[in-house]
């Protein structure tokens, strides 16, 4: 396997949220906005890429019938040290998402790429798969903050364009988000099987 | 591919309780190095809250006093404010509701020497986005429901639904009723003498 396909999975061919439909939860939940959904994505990008180089260092030294409690251990320690540094460095950020990083510990993205992938390849190959599944994550719950944001509470990045007026108060809560999630990954996936025929 | 270690009882052990130590020795670090930055972050936040709830004051005093809540009794951390002279500016409570519509709803509430409400600030809470989220903003003095200034002896701070005149957030009763109380067991602390109890 090549650099490049790794690449090109992780960002489009296998993205995690539009084709693989993996950690729904931090998907919905955090991307109420467009900076939350990015950096919900960025978080989750350094604890996959830690803990994919990891586990490919280790995965000839744990035994099989215990290697999901060990991956699981090696995850939650990242996702820990990440929960602290955001809490004493960028509280601001953390008074957002703070209820939401614990739950990258359970998010299938991070195990399933542990599992698929870190077990079975070498640790430049886990490496790479992390960054890229972590960045095809984060521009996926980036664009659905967008839209979510635009349409809920007329702003982008925080910055109002509407003029004071409430949006549509029904995309920030949750079942706007199922619908922008099931529409996005149906205009995605429309204009994936178009490029490819 | 290098061999797999063999998944015999003495290698799952030694393999898992490796794992642990080394992460916990991890966790201890960052731990060690983020354990200040946290501390500072929430003493400021606190800090920060205290001065803005209550008119200006020279310095604070710190207590924790018994108070009684629609859930019996809790325990609140109250600031008493003076000024340069020594006399009472107001008081600022750490108070909480746990009947939020998200949970436990708390906010710093500080009141003036007679008792008027003087200001608030959320602290913490799990209220909807767009609707009781807008609490830190609906209760202030430009806000909606203005409660800046009322007197919880002389004024009844209920949502007008209740009989109270307070207007509640539009469409999240819960969390208004949650934040009245609030408001009310902050008031119980404030009337607690200093020393009265321990």
């Amino acid at each position: 396997m090549k650099a490049k396909d790794i690449i090109k999975n992780g960002l489009i061919k296998e993205n995690p949220t539009w084709v693989l439909v993996l950690g729904m939860c931090p998907t919905l939940a955090t991307t109420t906005s467009a900076i939350n959904g990015l950096c919900m994505g960025l978080a989750t990008t350094f604890v996959l890429m830690c803990s994919n180089v990891v586990i490919s260092l280790l995965k000839s030294l744990v035994p099989d019938k215990v290697r999901i409690p060990c991956f699981i251990v090696v995850i939650a320690t990242f996702v820990t040290i990440v929960q602290m540094v955001m809490q004493g460095f960028i509280p601001d950020l953390y008074a957002s998402l703070g209820l939401f990083i614990p739950l990258i510990v359970v998010n299938c993205i991070v195990l399933g790429r542990a599992e698929a992938f870190a077990s079975k390849n070498n640790v430049w190959h886990s490496f790479l798969d992390g960054l890229f599944m972590g960045l095809g994550f984060t521009w996926a719950l980036t664009l659905l903050g967008i839209v979510r944001e635009a349409l809920g509470a007329g702003s982008f990045f925080g910055v109002n364009f509407i003029g004071g007026n409430d949006g549509m108060l029904l995309f920030i809560l949750a079942p706007g988000g199922f619908l922008c999630l099931g529409l996005l990954m149906a205009l995605i996936n429309h204009i994936r099987s178009k490029s490819r025929s | 591919m290098a061999k797999k270690a063999e998944s015999s009882l003495k290698n799952m052990l030694l393999s898992l309780t490796l794992i642990a130590l080394v992460a916990s020795l991890a966790l201890a670090l960052v731990n060690n190095v983020t354990k200040g930055p946290i501390e500072k972050v929430n003493q400021e936040k606190i800090a920060n809250a205290v001065a803005k709830v209550l008119p200006a004051y020279n310095e604070y005093t710190i207590d924790t006093v018994t108070v009684e809540t629609p859930k019996g009794d809790a325990q609140m951390v109250r600031y008493t404010a003076v000024n340069e002279a020594g006399e009472l500016v107001g008081k600022a409570i750490e108070s909480f509701d746990d009947n939020g519509f998200g949970g436990r709803l708390s906010a710093m509430v500080g009141f003036d020497a007679e008792g008027n409400i003087s200001g608030y600030e959320i602290l913490a809470s799990a209220e909807t986005p767009g609707l009781g989220a807008k609490a830190d903003q609906w209760f202030q003095k430009d806000g909606k429901g203005n409660v800046i200034g009322l007197n919880p002896t002389s004024d009844n701070i209920t949502v007008k639904k209740d009989g109270g005149q307070v207007d509640a957030i539009t469409g999240s009763t819960i969390t208004s009723r949650a934040f009245c109380r609030l408001v009310a067991t902050a008031y119980n602390a404030f009337q607690i003498e200093k020393g009265e109890q321990q």
